[in-house]
């Protein structure tokens, strides 16, 4: 550390260089940041998936509805110690622009199964006692400033109510998650509340998909077997698969956004690592002399290596560093880019940890060459040439 | 003044070749934010073209009241025989050119990767061809109606598993026989199978309803006089959009997402470039501090100065543009790929396009990075007063 003082003043001998390097890196590191919140959240929640549950869906597709009565022939099932289920809804709120994720789920067991949705006592209970009370997340409750007692009109685009009139319904509860990256956009609702409405039709009885909990996660590959061949040759077969799965699947759809990410985030910072070592090599070729007065000073060429690799070792932490703080604050207060599409939009920690790996490396990779030509630096021949 | 312009910029172009390291920093620089720049927009634009491309004005969606999506639409049986009654359609022998449709999706496996993806499966009624004129049987043959034949489109050929003509294939209970290709040049419906509707409803017990009805107006001016018939009509509870529309708005979601992501990806990864840029030119002036002070004393005035740097930045930066522009161009133009559509949870097949529009709007960008970043050395390479100059170095 006792040579910070001349690694400081090197890199202060052009200042308007070192700024612009250092912005360089700076907005490098905020672009990977950024980058890996994109990846997040088009990984949709994956790594949050419970591995101990299975989703039970129609297995011709999962637009298809399976029968309500489902329900008790799978608790049935050996291994299998939780079930409930829920239909997806999909209202939208005065416009169609509006939209979120609103189901009409199984109200005695849906926050059992999905506990890391924490909603408290006694709004839970308010919930349970109010058939048309709903509970929403704490970003949706944000998004359109809703407050627990407010009353509120969803427009139906599957369920047509038989009046043609919106449903409305209570607010009783709103989740939150000490979890980074819960999806909070969401709106649940009594499946009793729908199903009343729709009985008579095609729709009477029915469930969108089930959710199981097992009581061992090894044995979930067994279970799932054991359902669908139940309900096989039955008029609704079923296909059932671990919940990491399922998420995996509806991800892959999408596309291969997390290796667009990973490709865009390498040619960033493979750009910043050029022009660092850039303004290195620049910087070392003006200092020849000074760097030969050092030597002939007493300074081994092992020293000399390691002055040149701090200066951009420093220059690479300091932008580095600044980058990825603003992105995390970026993702982290702004958030979602989007407006409302991307719920897992957040920097997850290990992604910062290899950003802070990153910078490291860069900060050396950029020195090396030049480091390498300062310790090779002939006193003699470098005295001459300046 | 015009001759000294093209002395002093033609010594800074000629003499590039001596600062070939870091020019090429910045060329590399300009090029890779014009890669990805293309990169991501040209998914934009694939995306677009795919669902709007081949909209006709004169085709017309018609599906109930408040539904923004056939998904979660629904018209019974007599609803959609009133929709194909109303005037304004276009008729032949067969009667109106109107046909009532389904629309659901089916878990189908995709060549590559064995885990189902969702595909969107038409049921269609016999006029379907003659609403949409620009679909065309590539290979093989139309369905025959009443049977479980199936015919699929070029790009969900493509890229789903086993969907070639002559192929079977069995979505729970139901076997299907594809017996033909259609292409639909290059729009969304390419990738979609077809299938007669009144085979499609008991297997997906749907009794006698229908989800939309597509409709081809007598003239394109037709519509409002089209809408308006529906409107008055007591016994509908409709809505009537025209093609063009109705594939823009499903579009709408995922287009905002790649639009809002792309352009900060590459609004970023441009304000890093720019500063490269600084640094590089920077340097260069910086290398030839003692050979611009020489030109200055000798009476070249400030501006030609100012101006050789500023092209020299303009060029290297045009360079970096083409570069990464012909990069991009060949890597991406025409890359087949598919993504699943927000609105219709269901996988549509598109190419990205490299656009000549795109390509432009990319050199331009390339050229104001240039701009920005030969500035403010060009200004310091003014400024520098000529006799502490001429002592530096």
């Amino acid at each position: 550390m006792k040579y910070m003082h001349i690694v400081w003043k090197n890199l202060m001998r052009r200042k308007i260089r070192t700024i612009f390097t250092l912005l360089s890196i700076f907005v490098a590191f905020v672009l990977f940041g950024f980058l890996m919140a994109v990846r997040s959240a088009f990984s949709m929640g994956i790594d949050l998936a419970g591995a101990d549950r299975l989703m039970v869906l129609n297995k011709i597709s999962i637009i298809m509805p399976l029968p309500a009565s489902y329900k008790e022939r799978i608790k049935g099932i050996e291994g299998v110690k939780d079930v409930t289920y829920a239909n997806w809804f999909g209202g939208y709120y005065q416009e169609t622009k509006n939209q979120f994720p609103n189901m009409a789920v199984d109200a005695e067991g849906w926050f059992r199964m999905y506990s890391e949705f924490a909603v408290p006592e006694d709004q839970h209970k308010a919930w349970l006692a109010d058939r048309q009370g709903a509970i929403i997340g704490a970003d949706l409750a944000k998004r359109f400033g809703w407050k627990v007692g407010d009353r509120v009109p969803l427009q139906a685009t599957i369920f047509a109510r038989p009046d043609r009139r919106a449903w409305e319904f209570n607010i009783s509860g709103i989740y939150d998650s000490p979890v980074k990256g819960t999806d909070k956009t969401q709106l649940f609702f009594h499946w009793e509340y729908l199903n009343e409405a729709v009985r008579s039709t095609q729709f009477g009885n029915q469930v969108g998909w089930y959710v199981i909990k097992v009581n061992d996660p090894e044995q979930a590959t067994g279970i799932s077997k054991t359902i669908d061949t139940m309900f096989a040759n039955s008029p609704t077969e079923t296909k059932t698969d671990s919940e990491k799965n399922f998420v995996a699947g509806w991800a892959k759809q999408i596309g291969n956004i997390s290796l667009m990410t990973q490709l865009i985030a390498a040619a960033a910072i493979f750009m910043m690592l050029l022009v660092t070592a850039n303004t290195m090599a620049q910087s070392i070729r003006e200092r020849t002399s000074e760097l030969a007065v050092l030597k002939t000073l007493g300074f081994g060429d092992g020293r000399v290596l390691w002055l040149v690799l701090m200066e951009s070792c420093v220059l690479a932490l300091a932008g580095g560093l600044a980058g990825i703080g603003v992105a995390w604050l970026f993702v982290t207060i702004v958030g979602d880019p989007t407006g409302s599409f991307l719920p897992q939009f957040f920097f997850p920690g290990t992604d910062v940890i290899l950003g802070v790996l990153m910078v490291v490396l860069l900060g050396f990779a950029a020195g090396a060459v030049p480091a390498m030509q300062a310790q090779r630096l002939r006193i003699v021949d470098a005295l001459r040439r300046g | 003044m015009l001759s000294q312009i093209v002395a002093v910029t033609g010594v800074n172009l000629r003499s590039l070749r001596q600062r070939l390291g870091s020019s090429a920093v910045a060329i590399t620089g300009i090029a890779g934010v014009v890669v990805v720049f293309l990169g991501v927009l040209s998914i934009a634009e694939g995306f677009r073209a795919a669902m709007a491309g081949v909209g006709d004005p004169q085709t017309v969606i018609v599906m109930r009241a408040g539904s923004d999506t056939e998904m979660t639409s629904g018209l019974s049986g007599d609803t959609a025989r009133l929709i194909m009654d109303t005037p304004g359609i276009a008729r032949n022998e067969r009667g109106p050119i109107a046909s009532p449709e389904l629309f659901v999706i089916v878990g189908h496996p995709t060549r590559k990767d064995p885990s189902d993806a969702n595909v969107p499966l038409r049921g269609v009624s016999s006029a379907a061809l003659a609403v949409r004129p620009e679909i065309k049987i590539i290979e093989g043959r139309m369905f025959t109606e009443g049977t479980n034949e199936i015919v699929v489109g070029k790009a969900a050929s493509r890229q789903f598993a086993n969907l070639t003509v002559g192929s079977e294939t069995k979505w729970g209970q139901n076997r299907w026989k594809v017996v033909g290709i259609f292409d639909a040049k290059g729009s969304a419906a390419e990738s979609e199978i077809w299938c007669d509707a009144r085979v499609l409803q008991p297997a997906y017990q749907r009794g006698n309803s229908y989800q939309s009805v597509y409709a081809r107006l007598e003239n394109p001016e037709g519509f409002q006089a089209f809408k308006d018939a529906l409107t008055s009509n007591p016994r509908l509870s409709v809505t009537a959009i025209p093609e063009p529309e109705y594939f823009a708005a499903q579009s709408d979601v995922l287009n905002r997402i790649i639009r809002t992501i792309g352009f900060l990806i590459a609004g970023l990864m441009g304000i890093g470039a720019v500063f490269g840029a600084v640094n590089t030119m920077y340097t260069a002036v910086a290398s030839r501090t003692r050979e611009i002070a020489t030109l200055r004393a000798l009476g070249f005035s400030n501006f030609p100065v100012v101006f050789s740097v500023l092209s020299e930045a303009v060029v290297l930066s045009l360079v970096g543009g083409v570069i990464g522009g012909l990069i991009a161009w060949m890597a991406f133009d025409g890359y087949q790929t598919s993504t699943m559509n927000f609105q219709s949870f269901s996988q549509v097949a598109f190419a990205f396009a490299v656009t000549p529009k795109l390509l432009m709007t990319a050199l331009f960008y390339s050229l104001v990075m240039g701009l920005f970043g030969g500035l403010l050395p060009a200004i310091r390479a003014a400024r520098l007063p000529v006799v502490t100059a001429l002592r530096e170095l």
